[in-house]
């Protein structure tokens, strides 16, 4: 069956399933992912490996593509006469959250909302309040709230996905489930393209706190070559243009110290060569990204990053447009058609022959 | 539910026609002389038995805040002002519903990776995304003024519901269910209003044609019973708590209640076991019943009100039993009222 794109990031999006506790997203996934791939495997922190096996002769070399699957949340700190506060779980908004439906995830999955003092009774006249003013309303009296909900639970927004004009869609978790479903469109793309490379594609879990779903699967991997995939600032009002992308401008390139030059260079090339739209993203340092951690991973790996932009990102109202995902994953499956044995040589770093060997020279110019 | 249908029902201000329609359907069968007036509220006559010689008027307003476009950026995102008291704070990440054809849309936020400013930001500075990527295109899709609501879906907790527009559509099924039920001794003359969240506007016009003895409105309103933000100075003003009954409000910004009035529903609780609570915040809010109690000659008037946390909100939340014994409480005042209650000593 044809993959339906936006039904799949539906799903996706709706998942609850923040930093540390992906369960409910490893599963979608796993099921959306199986029927495309020749194997699973194992991590130690819980992070999805799926192994498409290439046609090359073995051993065969590998890349990994890798999309986080963890959400923003946060975590129920204290109860109050029924009222619940909480911290957050990776980069929360608390500015955004006030009014906004949640779940609460106890006994039993409560639908909360966040309530705080109104503004002229608040001491935060004029400011947002902070998380420790906002109080989540499950509309329960106080000795059911006690039963029900403990410290530790973990509570998700509550927001449907919702089909926008055109090609747009909104929802929560958009980060980074677009960048999984991108790597589902490059895997289904997959089936019907020869490629000599194994693919591993990661869908990693605790990006939003310290990238260790990343770190921890390019350690167990090992892989050739390793691609990042998330979301990027799409371009809206009260964002610079310097600072963002336009929605259905297509997915960015990551340029700058945390990739590898020739790799950054191939997949650029392959966006030219197959007519992709893609914008190149400059990132004068840390990216941000799980990219960050694969880079430095064992002796090194060389790293890029394809990204996704998103308006309203960590918002339960995150925007996007379907063609930059689907043109994501068909950058991806294009690349990964062109792997060969000597990918490695024509993209890697090279001295400068002493008898000046032309080919080193070239490379020069390649880097 | 009735309470669904009218609290998912789209009602902004001066663009009541959808609650109107149905709370008609409800009630058409119970009523005569329906009319909408000028002003668009909708007034009808339930018949009474006669054994009593008063004119007596109940209302509840249809109308709920929400937002209305004024313009377009080159983008296509839509630029809008508030219709009705808003708290901005609440906007950002907000899922709306635009114009008639209720597109769906969502209201823009800076991502905090590259704006952590806590002050809060006017309406002026948001915007409403459909998805449309230029000014044409935003332009066919919408109108300038036309009307925007939150998109929220109406939510059973338990002993609690929660939805939009609570206020005041809780009155309003309040309202339908004295229409529904018994006849009163008397003539009821029930007001459905428009445009109460604008300054009371429909009330007044609705209460100089029907002229009452005595008038009572049925209102949703404030209730800030949360933790208090300082334990060591808990003496922040609740206006009501949830679950403890119906609010009787003896003052508020708009009015003093009549005296009588508020002794004869406190009374009427009492002698039928319906609970109820005294909302005495003179600082806040104001209902129809300021408006009606101010045409002709004065109307004495009351208000009986379901206390409802986040009022103007997408997601107010209120106490099933509080509603129920709204109408309830109304109801056995009404049976009682005769002209000795109105009469001074």
């Amino acid at each position: 069956m044809p993959l339906n794109l936006k039904e799949h990031l539906q799903q996706l999006s709706e998942t609850p399933a923040p930093s540390g506790h992906e369960g409910p997203a490893r599963e979608a996934i796993r099921a959306a992912w199986a029927p495309l791939v020749d194997a699973f495997e194992q991590n130690g922190l819980g992070s999805l490996i799926a192994v498409k096996r290439g046609d090359g002769p073995e051993p065969r070399r590998r890349i990994m593509l890798s999309a986080h699957m963890d959400e923003i949340g946060m975590i129920v700190s204290d109860i109050c006469d029924g009222f619940i506060r909480t911290l957050p779980l990776g980069g929360i908004d608390y500015r955004v959250v006030l009014m906004q439906p949640v779940l609460v995830h106890g006994r039993k999955t409560l639908p909360g909302v966040f309530g705080a003092a109104p503004p002229h009774m608040s001491r935060a006249r004029g400011k947002y309040p902070s998380h420790h003013d906002l109080w989540i309303d499950v509309g329960l009296p106080a000795d059911e709230v006690a039963k029900l909900v403990r410290i530790g639970d973990l509570v998700t927004f509550d927001a449907p996905f919702v089909s926008l004009r055109g090609d747009r869609v909104a929802g929560k978790s958009l980060d980074n489930r677009a960048s999984v479903a991108a790597v589902t469109v490059c895997l289904d793309e997959l089936t019907r393209r020869s490629h000599a490379w194994d693919v591993l594609a990661v869908a990693a879990v605790q990006e939003e706190v310290n990238l260790g779903g990343a770190a921890t699967a390019a350690y167990q991997l090992q892989p050739d070559l390793a691609i990042a995939i998330d979301t990027t600032f799409g371009a809206q009002h009260g964002v610079s243009d310097d600072e963002s992308y336009s929605l259905g401008g297509g997915p960015t390139i990551g340029r700058g110290p945390n990739f590898h030059p020739g790799l950054f260079k191939a997949l650029r090339d392959v966006a030219k060569e197959q007519e992709i739209k893609t914008e190149i993203e400059i990132i004068p340092g840390n990216s941000g990204t799980d990219a960050w951690a694969i880079q430095v991973s064992r002796a090194g790996v060389p790293t890029a990053l394809i990204g996704i932009p998103i308006r309203n990102m960590h918002t339960p109202s995150e925007v996007l447009d379907l063609r930059d995902v689907s043109r994501a994953g068909r950058l991806m499956a294009a690349f990964i058609e062109t792997l060969a044995d000597d990918t490695l040589d024509r993209i890697g770093w090279r001295l400068p022959s002493q008898n000046g060997d032309p080919k080193g020279a070239e490379k020069d110019g390649a880097a | 539910m009735i309470l669904r249908e009218l609290s998912e029902a789209i009602g902004v201000s001066s663009a009541e026609d959808e609650v109107r329609d149905l709370i008609y359907r409800h009630i058409r069968d119970y009523v005569e002389d329906a009319r909408v007036d000028p002003l668009g509220n909708l007034i009808a006559v339930r018949r009474g038995t006669g054994a009593v010689d008063l004119r007596v008027m109940v209302a509840a307003h249809m109308d709920e805040v929400g937002m209305i476009v004024t313009g377009y950026d080159s983008d296509g995102s839509l630029r809008f002002r508030q219709v009705g008291g808003l708290d901005a704070r609440i906007l950002p990440g907000t899922r709306v519903l635009v114009g008639k054809d209720r597109i769906p849309g969502v209201i823009g936020w800076t991502p905090i990776h590259l704006n952590d400013s806590k002050d809060t930001v006017s309406i002026e500075r948001l915007r409403i995304d459909i998805g449309v990527t230029s000014k044409d295109s935003a332009q066919s899709a919408v109108e300038r003024g036309e009307l925007v609501a939150f998109d929220s879906r109406f939510v059973e907790l338990g002993a609690t519901v929660r939805g939009k527009a609570l206020d005041d559509r809780a009155g309003c099924a309040s309202l339908i269910a004295l229409i529904q039920g018994e006849p009163f001794p008397f003539d009821l003359y029930v007001a459905f209003t428009v445009q109460e969240e604008l300054g009371l506007r429909g009330a007044r016009v609705a209460a100089q044609g029907i002229a009452p003895d005595v008038a009572f409105v049925l209102e949703s309103t404030a209730c800030h019973d949360l933790p208090p933000e300082d334990p060591d100075e808990p003496d922040q003003t609740t206006i009501t708590r949830l679950g403890a009954g119906p609010a009787i409000t003896v003052a508020d910004r708009s009015m003093v209640s009549d005296p009588r009035l508020v002794r004869h529903l406190a009374q009427t609780g009492d002698r039928e076991g319906i609970p109820y609570q005294f909302r005495s915040a003179q600082h806040a809010g104001g209902t129809d019943a300021g408006a009606i109690h101010l045409t002709g000659g004065g109307v004495p008037s009351a208000v009986v009100a379901n206390p409802c946390r986040y009022l103007h909100g997408p997601h107010s939340i209120m106490s099933v039993s509080d509603f129920e014994n709204q109408s309830r409480l109304l109801r056995a005042a009404l049976m009682a009222l005769t002209p000795a209650v109105l009469e001074r000593n």
